[in-house]
This record gives structure tokens, C-alpha cells and sequence, in this order.
């Protein structure tokens, strides 16, 4: 009432909005606003609710609860399609568009122009040269879609979606797999939209993008509403902040005695990268060092992670073990070498939830000797209880599926997987994402213990605190560039958030 | 431009050396006559592999057409020789019976999400079954309807007869190449194919379109069927066994991909062709087991599921470079 003027440019209101799955909140009492001719950064990290919320906004999902409100009405999409047709269009990282068809067929699919139920093929092409003419994009609309970048593929669905009448369009890392020269043609294309009174959800993981391009963001964590601000109001410590939800607390993880290890490096990578994947890095480990990985979702952390154990293969640089120069060009290399990985997302890469649990520990064992010599029965029972009780995994008996155990006990399982193949470098990304907090504590005494026995170690992790306790040494990614090492008394939850913010 | 074609420009490429080889060992070859048969003996299997080109295109497969083929057979049989039904009116009836077959088989895929496979093998069986409850014996069709048909041919210069049944094979190819090429339904198809979940976000009509392509598919089926006996004069509860594998590798020979998306109408045209001719080659050389026209089919399929193969991944490495 104060404003009256406000209420014309507000496009989409969402109030309130609440979505559970079964044992999470993914929304929990969600309000977000959109302007007409604004771009709305949508943030947060793993989990927070930003995919959930879009999938709610585009009909893939039904909210459990909350209003949305589009130019004053309230709505409720049925499925993608009905959300079109409503006005929100959305334009995927993977873009979901037919690239076997030709550019203009992707543009009119549906509604070709027609005669006497033939295609106008010449009609509908020339339209579709005027519309991609409209976003500065000149090319031969009769060729697949499928024969051109990732970027035009891009704007071609954005051309699409603003095509079929949208006042909405959501962004869900449009960017991700794009050069500096098509991010930049990107933006230009959205400032475009934005004059044109269209209101965009952006949601992106790299801050200086967010800072380029976006005009207000929302920051989400853990299903619920962190702020909403305008981001000339906003320093970058404060929105990394708000996104790690930082609260100086758990002082008492604290390592006491942060050696910095000497000695030789047992692996060593030199300016080792790869083309539109990540910057190329240096990185050494020692035995009996831990150095931990810290960096923003998508910012190269388990990229590096995937190029040191070979599940991607580098294009520039070396490695090295003991001083030797070694290829690592896929997993089995890297085990051979051995390497061990315990990924990331732990229930679809790690563990085999309808094998027992010692079928998954001996797993990587057994790969490494070849199907044809299986391990004797009376060495896998012995391997399996000795790494049970080591790592006090909490499991009536090794027979039990591994995908009947909590998370925690999971998680120590494909450790063990990992440790009984005897591995020198161990690579863990995310080791407690997903646990309980007791297990918390308990994994990362594991570490520490590991480290001690000469083990070297490469954790990624975004729990700051964590990683603070248990490295000898950070390095930050940003932007997927490794940009700064921490070491020694810089090593603290404070000073990795400092410089992931950067500036 | 000559990359999408490629497949297509192979697979005529073959088809002329093929031509040619033949030509250079036996010049009647080159008379109207052998061309006119090579048409008229492939006819029914033309006309099926345009129904079955639609299927993989969309990413699907029909393994229910040869069964349908006998089925259309027996039914004509019985219908005009047993049951006096005129046979004009019995090439209606079983066309409308094949078209309601083919639609509940794509509404069973798209509404119950079942393989496309299991299906149309259930299908398969289904429609061979109601063959043997039909009849189990071979029956004549003497119908005068069938000789004056048969009878209607062109002449063409050199002696060559272009028969009716050619003709029908000729303008279903025809119409197909229109529909897949020049309709929103034809596009409908290729989206499908290309990536059904995309397609379905993108507001195609999945269902509908799933349930008129086997509709198509059985129709075209059921056409074959009529051809195939115009072309035998009778029925037969065992005829056309196979005949859904040789349709599906004319159509993968034409240079339409197994996995859908990708393919054309003319390409399914030119691999019935190839079909025909080495069977024709086999029959001329006299020596040869006719067994040779399958190892021979084999090996080409082979030969061109592999080169698809080389070409999706040249061209996958090309677009990500």
C-alpha cells in the first residue's frame, strides 16, 4: 500500500511455498519474488531447495503447500508443458530440445506453419532465420541442431521459450559448459530480454556471473529461505556466507598440531588440466598429509578429483609418483597406481546396495585381481570382519545388504573398499555429505588416523569446519581454477571463506 | 549437408556396384523385364518396410508385420472362399481389423510404458495364432476379382510388365516420403525418435503420435498382406515367417538408424531394392542355394550397423570438438 507503484512490476510471487520428500523438507516456507525486466539470481549449495523450487515452478513436482502467483493469478503448472503455456519457460545446463531435428523444427515444433496439412518447410525456416536474427545469431536453420555448439543450441532454446509467450524464463546453469566469449554473448542476450520486460531466474554457481549479470539474488539453504537482496548491496563474503551458512561454533575439531609434512611428494601434478573442464594446477601430496579441496558447488573441486583418478582424462600436463613420471588415462591406471576414490554421490557411484557388505568392501580388491582368480571365500570373510571392526562399521553381520545400513556406515564401507586394496593416495570427495553428526566425528578420526599411518590424502569437502580440522593444507577453487593455498595457520574456517569469496 | 545423407548416399552406392556386377555377369540385366519383376516380387515387402521405417524412426520396432501379413492371407482366403464375402469388401474389413490391431498395440507401449519389443512379439504370436484358429490348411483364392487385378499391369517398353502391385509399392513409398517429410506428424516422428522425454517438454503429442505409428505400421502391414496374395492367390498360416527381420533390415540397409532420429523413406526404398537384387543375382547364377540371399543380407546388415556406428561417433567427436 506504502508503494503502490511496486505491485505492477511484480510477474511472479511465490509465498510461503513447501515441498517435503520422504525424510527431507526440501521447501520449507519459501517465499520468492520476481520483477518484470529483473534477473534473479537463485543461489545456494547441494540441497538447498533451488532445483526443487524450479521443479515445483515448471509442474514437475506438486507443492505440498504455499501460493504461487503469476501476474496476480495463482497458479498451478501440471507438468512442463502446462508451465509453458502458462508463461515460465526454462532452459537446462543439458539443453532439453531435439537435436536430430533441424534448428527451425526445433523452433516450431508443434506449431509449423502449414497448408492443406503439409509443412510449409520454406516459411517455417525463413521465420525461424527472423527469429535467431533477433538475438544476433545467423546461421543455417535447415542443419540439425545437433551440428552446433552448446551455446547456439542454448540461445536457440531461449529463442524457443520466449518464442512460445514466455513472461518467465528460469536458467538453470545455463553457463556451465560455455566459454568466457559465450557467456558473454549470453548476458548480452539476457540484458536484451530483460529490456523487453521479461522477469529471469538465473541460477549459476560462479559468483562473478552472479555479480556480472544478475540485478537481486535469493539465497536458499537447506530449504529455507536464507535473504533475498539487491546485489549492489551485497559484498561477496557476505553472500558466500549466507550460502555455507557459516556459524563459528565447533572450534573443538580443531587439529592441535598442524605439522607441515615434509619430505618427498609421493604424487605430484604439474600444470595438470583440461580444456573446458578445469584451469590447469599444480598439486602435491605427501604421505601423511591430508590436503583438503574447498571451493563453491561446481567451482573444480571434484573436477580435479575426476582428473587426478583418471575418470577424465587430461589434456596438458604431467604426473607424478615418487618422482617418476606416470600416464594416468582412466580409473583402472589410477588403481593400478594405487589410487583409491570414494565419489561423491555415494548411493548411484559408490556402493552396490543390493550386494552384501562384503561383497561391496572386496570389490575393488577383486578388480584389481581380475575376474579370473577370485579371492578364496575364507580371505573375503577375513578382509570383510577386520575392516568392519577397524572401522567400527555397525552392521549385524557382513551378509547384510549394504543398502540396508545408514549413510555413516555406508560411507566407512566403500572406505573400506578403498583401504583393502592397501592404497597409498586416497581420494574422498564428500565423506560426510549425508550422515548423521555422530558419524561426522567419527569420520573424520578416521582420517586423522589414516593420515598417521602414512596414507595420502586428498578430501573435498564443503563443510568448512571439517576441512579445517583435518587438512594440513587447503586449496580454494573458484570459477574452477585452483586460486589460492592455505597452509598453516591460515588453515581456518574463516580464512577459506575469505578467500572463496576472492576480492 | 552430404554427412546427414551420407548413410543414404552409401546405401545407393551399393545398390548401383550391385547393379552393375550383376549387369557385367548377366546383361539381361538391363531389360525392363527383370527391373519390372525385381519391383513386383518385393512389392508386399516394399510396402511393409515403409510402415516399419516410421517404427524405428520413432525409436520403436514392429515384430508383428509378418505375422499380420498371414493373417491378411488366411483371412482373405477364408472370407471370400468360405464366407462368399466380397473381396473388395474383405480388403476393407481386414485393413480396418490390421489398423485397430496396430492402434491397441501403441496404445498398450505408450499407456503402460512396455518395451515396444514385448509387445508387438505378443503381436506376433497373437496374430499368428488367430491364422491357425482360422485354418490351418493352405486355400486357393479363385476369386475372379484377384485374375482381373492381377491382370492390370503397364506395359513398358522392351517387355517389361509394370504390375499393379509394383504400382501400390511405388505410391505407398510415395506417401510415405510426403508424410514423413512434409507433415507435423512425419516431424512428430523424428522428435520421438530423436529424444522422447525432450519431445514430450517440447508439447509433442507422444501419445497419439506412439498409437498412429503402429497403427500405420499394421495398416501397411495388412496392404503387404493383400499384395503378398495377389501375388500367391492364396492363404497360408505359415506364409511370410521372417518377413518382419527382412523388413527390419531393409530398413536399417536404408540407412535409417536402429536407435531412431535418424533415416528416410527413399533410403528404406533403395534397401529393398538391394534385398531384391541379391535374390535376383542368386536365382540367376542357378547354382546357389537361395540360403546365400540371407548370409548375404547378413553381412550387409553387419557392414552397415557398423558403419552407423563409425558415423555417430565421428560425428560426436566432430560436434564436441
Amino acid at each position: 500500500m506504502l508503494q503502490p507503484g511496486r505491485d505492477d512490476l511484480q510477474l511472479l510471487q511465490i509465498r510461503e511455498l513447501t515441498k517435503g520428500f520422504p525424510g527431507v523438507q526440501a521447501l520449507d516456507h519459501v517465499d520468492f519474488t520476481l520483477q518484470k525486466g529483473e534477473i534473479h539470481g537463485l543461489l545456494g549449495e547441494n540441497g538447498a531447495g533451488k532445483s526443487t523450487l524450479i521443479k515445483v515452478l515448471t509442474g514437475v513436482f506438486r507443492r505440498d503447500g504455499g501460493t504461487i502467483q503469476l501476474d496476480g493469478q495463482d497458479i498451478a503448472p501440471q507438468n512442463p508443458a502446462d508451465a509453458l503455456s502458462l508463461g515460465i519457460g526454462t532452459v537446462y545446463q543439458e539443453v532439453n530440445l531435439l537435436s536430430n531435428l533441424s534448428v527451425a523444427e526445433n523452433l516450431f515444433i508443434g506449431r509449423q506453419p502449414h497448408l492443406f496439412g503439409l509443412v510449409r518447410t520454406r516459411e517455417m525456416r525463413r521465420r525461424a532465420s527472423d527469429l535467431l536474427a533477433g538475438y544476433g545469431l545467423h546461421i543455417e536453420v535447415a542443419n540439425p541442431l545437433g551440428s552446433f555448439s552448446v551455446a547456439v543450441q542454448q540461445i536457440v532454446a531461449i529463442a524457443r521459450a520466449v518464442d512460445l509467450s514466455a513472461k518467465v524464463l528460469i536458467l538453470d546453469e545455463p553457463t556451465a559448459s560455455l566459454d568466457a566469449q559465450e557467456v558473454a554473448t549470453l548476458f548480452g542476450i539476457l540484458n536484451g530480454l530483460k529490456q523487453r520486460g521479461i522477469g529471469i531466474v538465473f541460477v549459476t554457481h560462479f559468483l562473478d556471473q552472479v555479480y556480472a549479470v544478475c540485478d537481486r539474488v535469493t539465497i536458499l539453504r537447506n530449504g529455507r529461505l536464507v535473504g533475498s537482496r539487491p546485489i549492489v548491496d551485497l559484498p561477496r563474503i557476505e553472500l558466500v556466507s549466507m550460502m555455507l551458512g557459516r556459524e563459528l561454533a565447533a572450534e573443538a575439531l580443531h587439529r592441535e598440531h598442524r605439522r607441515a609434512v615434509a619430505g618427498e611428494p609421493l604424487v605430484a601434478f604439474r600444470d595438470y588440466g583440461k580444456r573446458r573442464f578445469l584451469e590447469p594446477f599444480n598439486l602435491e601430496v605427501r604421505p601423511g598429509e591430508a590436503v583438503g579441496l574447498a571451493g563453491l558447488l561446481g567451482s573444480g573441486r571434484t573436477e580435479t578429483a575426476k582428473l587426478v583418478f583418471g575418470i577424465e582424462r587430461a589434456d596438458s600436463g604431467r604426473a607424478f609418483i615418487d618422482g617418476k613420471q606416470v600416464r594416468i588415462a582412466s580409473p583402472r591406471d589410477a588403481a593400478r597406481l594405487r589410487f583409491g576414490f570414494t565419489p561423491e554421490d555415494r548411493k548411484t557411484e559408490g556402493i552396490v546396495a543390493e550386494l552384501s557388505v562384503r561383497e561391496n568392501i572386496i570389490l575393488a580388491l577383486q578388480a584389481r585381481r581380475g575376474w579370473l582368480s577370485p579371492l578364496p571365500r575364507r580371505v573375503q570373510d577375513e578382509i570383510a570382519d577386520r575392516f568392519i571392526k577397524l572401522l567400527d562399521i555397525r552392521t549385524p553381520d557382513a551378509e547384510k545388504p549394504i543398502g540396508l545400513l545408514s549413510g555413516g556406515n555406508q560411507q566407512k564401507a566403500l572406505l573400506a573398499r578403498w583401504l583393502a586394496t592397501e592404497p597409498r593416495f586416497l581420494i574422498l570427495d564428500e565423506p560426510t555429505r549425508g550422515i548423521d553428526v555422530g558419524a561426522h566425528a567419527e569420520i573424520i578420526r578416521l582420517i586423522e588416523r589414516l593420515c598417521e599411518d602414512g596414507l595420502a590424502l586428498l578430501v573435498i569437502s564443503s563443510e568448512l569446519e571439517e576441512i579445517a580440522a583435518y587438512s594440513d593444507r587447503v586449496i580454494v577453487l573458484r570459477d574452477r581454477r585452483h586460486v589460492r593455498e592455505l597452509i598453516g595457520s591460515d588453515v581456518s574456517a574463516d580464512g577459506i571463506m575469505t578467500t572463496i569469496a576472492g576480492h | 549437408m552430404i554427412r546427414r545423407h551420407l548413410p543414404v548416399l552409401i546405401t545407393l552406392a551399393v545398390f548401383v556396384v550391385g547393379y552393375l556386377i550383376c549387369l557385367a555377369q548377366f546383361p539381361s540385366f538391363a531389360s525392363t523385364r527383370v527391373i519390372a519383376n525385381l519391383l513386383t516380387d518385393n512389392a508386399f515387402l516394399g510396402i511393409v518396410a515403409v510402415g516399419m521405417t516410421f517404427v524405428i524412426l520413432s525409436g520403436g520396432i514392429d515384430l508383428s508385420v509378418g505375422s499380420v501379413i498371414a493373417f491378411t492371407g488366411v483371412f482373405l482366403a477364408v472370407g471370400i472362399e468360405k464366407y462368399d464375402i466380397n473381396p473388395y469388401l474383405a480388403f476393407v474389413l481386414i485393413l480396418g481389423i490390421a489398423a485397430l490391431f496396430g492402434a491397441g498395440m501403441g496404445f498398450l507401449i505408450h499407456a503402460f510404458q512396455i518395451p515396444a519389443f514385448i509387445v508387438t512379439l505378443a503381436g506376433m504370436f497373437l496374430a499368428r495364432g488367430m491364422c491357425f484358429v482360422l485354418t490351418t490348411d493352405s486355400i486357393p483364392i479363385n476369386a475372379p476379382a484377384y485374375s482381373q487385378i492381377t491382370d492390370i499391369a503397364f506395359m513398358l517398353p522392351g517387355g517389361g510388365r509394370l504390375t499393379f502391385i509394383a504400382l501400390v509399392m511405388l505410391l505407398t513409398f510415395a506417401a510415405g516420403i510426403v508424410l514423413a517429410h512434409f507433415t507435423r506428424f512425419g516431424a512428430n516422428v523424428y522428435a520421438l525418435g530423436g529424444n522422447r522425454t525432450s519431445a514430450e517438454l517440447m508439447g509433442v503429442p507422444v501419445g497419439r503420435t506412439t498409437v498412429r505409428i503402429y497403427m500405420l505400421s499394421s495398416f501397411l502391414a495388412a496392404l503387404a498382406g493383400i499384395v503378398f496374395s495377389f501375388y500367391t492367390s492364396a492363404g497360408y498360416s505359415l506364409a511370410a515367417t521372417g518377413v518382419e527381420l527382412d523388413t527390419i533390415a531393409a530398413v536399417v540397409i536404408g540407412g535409417t538408424l536402429l536407435t531412431g532420429g535418424y533415416g528416410t523413406i527413399i533410403g528404406t526404398l533403395v534397401g529393398v531394392l538391394i534385398q531384391g537384387l541379391i535374390q535376383t543375382y542368386i536365382t540367376f547364377e542357378g547354382t546357389l542355394s537361395s540360403w546365400w540371399t540371407k548370409i548375404a543380407i547378413g553381412a550387409l546388415l553387419f557392414a552397415f550397423i557398423v558403419l552407423q556406428r563409425g558415423l555417430s561417433a565421428a560425428s560426436g567427436r566432430s560436434s564436441r570438438a
